[in-house]
């Protein structure tokens, strides 16, 4: 993608001063407020059956856009895998009582994200739920993240660098709705101040230095992929070698956090679910 | 909140005024906090609004979300670039200062992308001056003072990302483009949020907390918050730390 080709495209008057028509779908739902209930949320979406769990899971994930409805599962997935993983490392007893309020937090979060999710999904809790194991023994790994704590550590910043990059992947798939949009770029954000947290808590820097990290290697995907975390060329221009005077190349891959694709993601995901 | 919204006050508060206001017109912005919001009286009439000659106005679709960007970037990097020149940072525990001057490089690199982006697209004219800030009224040497203000800047930026992402055009391949490079800065924005909050009260929930979340259709808080340029702007102005006129007229909003 040439960066000046699309910004010659932005130079046409006429794209320059036309309204986007997206934003009318906005009005309708802007009412959302603290107190509407959950059941209520009034974007669900037409609900499919829970009945038809495996074959929706793998419906459309593999299209490049998926349909906003594909979308939501797929965080669906990667919320119902956060929040368990939480959960069960709050009951296991392995989190030392300094660090309760921070994965308290978090996993309360996560226990929203869910909840908003499963309304706007028109499911009820359980509903496409994946059978998870965190050894990792679906994809090969033998961990014990609820009697280790570096390993529980670990695959908390894992599952939330993850999240990030999956909520961004799939903006351009939810652009389409105004509302659903802004919805999933609220939870990104999150899940980035999640991400932040955790990796400093772990002695790494709150953000992504090129792709470097220190997971076990086996995780080394979730810095990678199509646009790893090392990227270093932004809408078209290579920044590479342009900001030497303020912390370099590796200050660039910083400053900009990269997305997964959904087939990336759930190659993460899938070295935790059975099925 | 240090940035407190006092110029919104002066815009209509019933809701019906304050719908047609969004959809007539972006805000006026002017460093004194002045708007040319003359005309704003009860009946349905088209306000109007001129930016005068020697302002620049932010422009309209998405070369305005871009200024728009471009002027919150400016504004974060000239205050880390005072932050690192201040006496708090020179005494900072090294753990600390690694951190502000890894964000100062941070929004240097967003401001001066941004930059680059807007001038190869249009012309010179179309770009977003480079803004004159005036940081008198902070003290570099506490560390409350810049750590408060790093956080609210911070959430400031994440909340702004978050509403000007619906706002982006994605009708062209630019679109989705920008959109893109929106999330990929904002989560960014976030980190620096999370990290500076930990800064303030470490080991608490502060790094996403309560007190900046909010629930969607009653779930507890555990969203961040979306707001439209006006909000975004006027809590700018409401600072006092800026110094360059200009007008946003044609923003998109919602």
């Amino acid at each position: 993608m040439n960066f000046i080709k699309i910004l010659d495209i932005l130079s046409d008057d006429k794209l320059l001063k036309e309204k986007s028509s997206r934003r009318d779908s906005f009005q309708q739902f802007k009412n959302v407020g603290k107190n509407v209930a959950l059941a209520s949320i009034p974007f669900a979406l037409a609900a499919t059956s829970s009945k038809t769990k495996a074959a929706t899971l793998a419906m459309g994930f593999g299209n490049k856009m998926a349909s906003n409805e594909d979308v939501l599962k797929f965080a669906l997935t990667l919320e119902y895998l956060e929040r368990e993983f939480y959960q069960l490392g709050l009951d296991s007893g392995v989190i030392p009582s300094e660090d309760e309020t921070v994965f308290s937090t978090i996993s309360r979060h996560e226990d929203a994200h869910v909840d908003f999710l499963l309304a706007a999904l028109g499911l009820q809790d359980g509903d496409l739920k994946p059978e998870f194991d965190f050894t990792g023994a679906p994809g090969g790994l033998n961990l014990d993240p609820f009697n280790d704590y570096p390993t529980f550590m670990a695959l908390a910043q894992g599952f939330e660098d993850t999240g990030v990059r999956a909520y961004k992947g799939q903006a351009g798939a939810l652009a389409n709705d105004d509302t659903l949009l802004t919805y999933a770029l609220q939870i990104h954000s999150v899940e980035a101040r999640h991400a932040a947290q955790v990796r400093r808590m772990r002695g790494e820097k709150g953000w992504i230095t090129r792709s470097q990290n220190t997971l076990p290697s086996a995780f080394a995907p979730i810095y990678g992929g199509e646009t790893p975390e090392s990227n270093l060329v932004q809408g078209g221009v290579n920044l590479s070698g342009l900001f030497g005077s303020v912390g370099g190349d590796d200050a660039v891959t910083e400053a900009f956090d990269e997305p997964l694709t959904m087939n990336e993601v759930l190659a993460i995901g899938g070295i935790f679910i059975v099925s | 909140m240090i940035m407190k919204n006092k110029i919104e006050k002066e815009f209509p508060t019933t809701q019906n005024d304050r719908r047609r206001f969004l959809k007539l017109s972006g805000a006026a912005l002017v460093g004194t906090g002045l708007f040319f919001m003359t005309g704003c009286s009860d009946d349905d009439e088209v306000m109007t609004l001129e930016t005068p000659p020697d302002q620049f106005d932010l422009g309209g679709g998405n070369l305005g979300i871009l200024n728009y960007a471009y002027a919150l970037e400016q504004l974060e990097a000239a205050f880390y670039t005072k932050v690192i020149q201040g006496s708090y940072y020179a005494g900072a525990p090294s753990r600390e200062k690694t951190l502000f001057k890894d964000i100062y490089n941070h929004e240097v690199i967003h401001r001066d992308f941004f930059k680059t982006a807007i001038s190869a697209a249009v012309d010179q004219s179309m770009v977003l001056p480079d803004l004159e800030f005036d940081f008198s009224s902070v003290d570099f040497s506490s560390r409350d003072a810049v750590l408060g203000l790093s956080q609210v800047l911070e959430d400031t930026g994440v909340r702004a990302y978050n509403g000007a992402g619906q706002l982006i055009d994605v009708s062209n391949a630019a679109g989705q483009t920008y959109l893109l490079l929106a999330g990929k800065i904002v989560s960014v924005e976030a980190r620096h949020a999370s990290a500076i909050r930990d800064l303030i009260n470490p080991g608490s929930m502060d790094f996403a907390g309560d007190d900046i979340l909010i629930g969607l259709g009653g779930t507890a808080p555990a969203f961040d918050q979306a707001a439209a340029p006006k909000t975004v702007l006027n809590e700018v102005i409401a600072t006092g730390f800026l110094k360059t006129e200009f007008t946003a007229f044609n923003l998109p909003n919602f």
